[in-house]
């Protein structure tokens, strides 16, 4: 009986551990998008990139200072969410990046939003939606 | 196209590690220090973006990007050898339709 009950406790802790990294790692595709918006804005300011002045406009160009900052704080917590979260479950989720870049690409730069655009997007969420869902 | 697969094929192996080396996460200056599994999985994530940037700079990253959402089947082997999480037909079924749903956006703006 209490094997039982410790059995269905570690379960319902095993989810609850599972459901913090898919929440942590649902915020780093937030800041891993901003970042990769951040970034492309900045690599346009420049103008015949090598990889010297790529690497110094990391330091000098406060777009590409600020995009790989982000970058930095979302490897950080997808770091915190691969500590509690099964890898096989938590990594796919990263895919909802292109998700949010789509978005941002579109409300700030305003890219097209055609129909493969739109079929794209409900694919990946669905399918974000059907490997959190895996059970153990 | 190799550039592509080859940073793809990296940064699962960088995942994984990144998953190794979390689940020794502690935190102090040490242990992090110490931690070289964390070490060697930032390390391939930055070199499988250097990959891309040059796979992006020769034209090649639009027409691949289904070679770099391989990476996800790359990283549910990984998990699956290194880490015994089970392969299971909900999993491959929801990073099938992922990979289906990056086609479609990579055709949308190529």
């Amino acid at each position: 009986m209490s094997a039982a009950t410790a059995t269905t406790t570690a379960i319902i802790d095993q989810t609850d551990k599972q459901r913090r990294a898919l929440l942590l790692v649902f915020c780093c595709t937030l800041f891993g998008a901003a970042a990769q918006v951040l970034i492309k804005t900045g690599a346009t300011h420049l103008a015949h990139p090598s990889l010297l002045t790529a690497a110094l406009g990391m330091v000098t160009n406060k777009f590409l200072f600020c995009g790989y900052s982000l970058y930095g704080i979302s490897t950080i917590l997808l770091v915190i969410a691969l500590k509690d979260g099964e890898l096989s479950i938590t990594y796919p989720v990263i895919a909802l990046t292109y998700v949010w870049v789509a978005m941002l690409s579109y409300f700030l730069m305003h890219e097209s939003m055609g129909l493969y655009k739109i079929i794209g997007i409900s694919l990946i969420v669905t399918g974000v939606a059907i490997v959190g869902k895996a059970k153990r | 196209m190799v550039l592509v697969f080859t940073g793809a094929f990296i940064g699962s192996i960088g995942a994984a590690f990144l998953k190794a080396g979390a689940g020794r996460l502690q935190m102090s200056v040490a242990a992090l220090a110490s931690n070289w599994r964390l070490g060697v999985g930032i390390l391939a994530y930055c070199v499988s973006s250097v990959f891309f940037v040059y796979g992006n700079a020769r034209g090649e990253l639009s027409v691949l990007y289904p070679i770099v959402a391989l990476g996800y089947i790359w990283t549910l082997v990984w998990s699956r050898i290194f880490f015994r999480e089970p392969f299971t037909r909900v999993k491959f079924f929801g990073v099938g339709l992922i990979l289906v749903g990056v086609f479609f956006l990579n055709a949308a703006s190529g």
